[in-house]
């Protein structure tokens, strides 16, 4: 591909250490409405209510209480909102920061599937300070095993490494989902 | 067919640098798995202008408790564009910054330098139907971090950016031309050498509004489409 007359694309940096009051306000009590929560489905949203919760750690394994987590998924039919004659009451976007514990959590829906042969799954976006470029994830579920067993994203993982995009399914409608920066439990993260 | 061009690594940092020090546990060390354009493809979220306040894009006055704030009043304008030069229309962008004195208004800023009880720093806009999008703030300091004896951030502000897709989410900083800390700055320096002024703004007299505000522009481009190529099932 040609590059010749085209404008560069702008550099990535870090979200640092104070994106909070911005990006996430109300969530840490700042006077300032956040246009985006970790609460992305109210009681009326059709589908299955899920929480999803977790925790961001680093190298050494100790918990991270500066990242910022983004979610994208499609709602119960696997539509993403914003396509047409899809239902607005459900956004499908959600955003937290992770607390002094390193954790965050969603209360969402579980999304259908968009494409026959795909999982269910979530988009994630993963910042924080020391994160020059943001990464991306992705949440897949552990009550899934059939659908997982033919996603074709899941099968471009090595096998030893697909666990950690595997929420854990641990109680009724609750999941786990650890984010590691690296070490020998690294997420895999994605190019897109 | 329209797939996204590819991330651009050239113009990236790499994830762990030796010179920004927080980088070495939180940067991921293994190769990204890359995922075809068709399995990448998708539209990320859309946002209405019933969510930005109409002073949501006016940090002079969207923190204001019993008067204006202190510092220089400037203007903050430029284009959403991608690499083919097409405006990005109705795209989020959120900003977030110190105050003049180089303090955040973030409960963990620990900088002793005042606080201005009539600066908040945070902001947002839509992109408008040529991918405009204009702020009126306060010229944020500079500050010392912790990253290396006497280190200190250039004027920043942060800016947080969705494209069209949901593999365009861009987050950057903006900085001000003629800034010499730019040269001692391990963040800034991250980028590669050819591509950092990127992310410097320019001062633009036309901006400028007489006796009110200096101007700066600050364009930010993100990637492209081309056409897809056939490949074969």
């Amino acid at each position: 591909m040609s590059t010749r007359g085209k404008l560069g694309q702008t550099p990535s940096q870090t979200v640092g250490p104070y994106f909070a009051y911005g990006l996430t306000p109300q969530q840490y009590g700042y006077d300032f409405a956040s246009i985006v929560t970790p609460c992305m489905a109210g009681p009326e949203v059709e589908g299955t209510h899920i929480h999803i919760a977790g925790c961001v750690f680093d190298g050494a394994a100790k918990p991270v209480n500066d990242a910022m987590i983004e979610l994208w998924q499609a709602d119960a039919t696997g539509r993403y909102p914003g396509t047409d004659g899809v239902n607005n009451r459900f956004t499908g976007f959600g955003r937290c920061g992770t607390n002094a514990d390193g954790g965050f959590f969603f209360d969402t829906i579980k999304p259908g599937i968009a494409r026959p042969d795909d999982a269910p799954f979530i988009n994630v976006t993963v910042m924080m300070r020391g994160l020059l470029l943001h990464a991306f994830t992705r949440i897949y579920f552990s009550d899934e095993v059939k659908a997982n067993a033919h996603d074709p994203v899941l099968a471009l993982v090595p096998a030893g490494r697909r666990s950690t995009l595997i929420a854990d399914h641990h109680a009724a409608g609750k999941y786990r989902f650890d984010i590691h920066m690296q070490g020998p439990q690294e997420t895999v993260f994605f190019d897109l | 067919m329209l797939d996204l061009n590819p991330r651009d690594w050239s113009s990236q940092p790499a994830y762990i640098d030796s010179g920004y020090r927080s980088t070495a546990l939180r940067g991921p060390t293994r190769p990204l798995i890359p995922l075809k354009p068709a399995l990448a493809a998708l539209d990320g979220p859309v946002f209405g202008h019933e969510m930005i306040g109409a002073l949501d894009g006016d940090l002079t006055r969207n923190g204001q408790r019993n008067g204006a704030p202190l510092g220089e009043r400037i203007i903050v304008t430029g284009r959403l564009l991608d690499e083919d030069k097409r405006p990005v229309p109705g795209a989020l962008i959120e900003i977030w910054q110190a105050n003049a004195a180089g303090r955040y208004i973030h409960k963990v800023d620990q900088h002793p330098a005042p606080l201005d009880p009539n600066f908040f720093g945070g902001g947002r806009c839509l992109t408008d139907s040529e991918g405009r999008y204009r702020f009126l703030t306060i010229k944020p300091g500079a500050y010392p971090w912790g990253n290396h004896p006497n280190a200190w951030r250039p004027n920043h502000i942060h800016f947080s950016v969705f494209g069209r897709q949901f593999a365009t989410r861009l987050v950057t900083q903006m900085y001000f031309p003629g800034d010499p800390l730019l040269t001692f700055d391990p963040i800034y320096n991250s980028s590669p050498e050819n591509v950092r002024t990127r992310m410097v703004s320019s001062f633009s007299l036309d901006v400028t509004e007489e006796g009110f505000a200096l101007g700066f522009v600050f364009d930010i481009v993100l990637r492209g489409t081309h056409s897809s190529v056939w490949e074969k099932a």
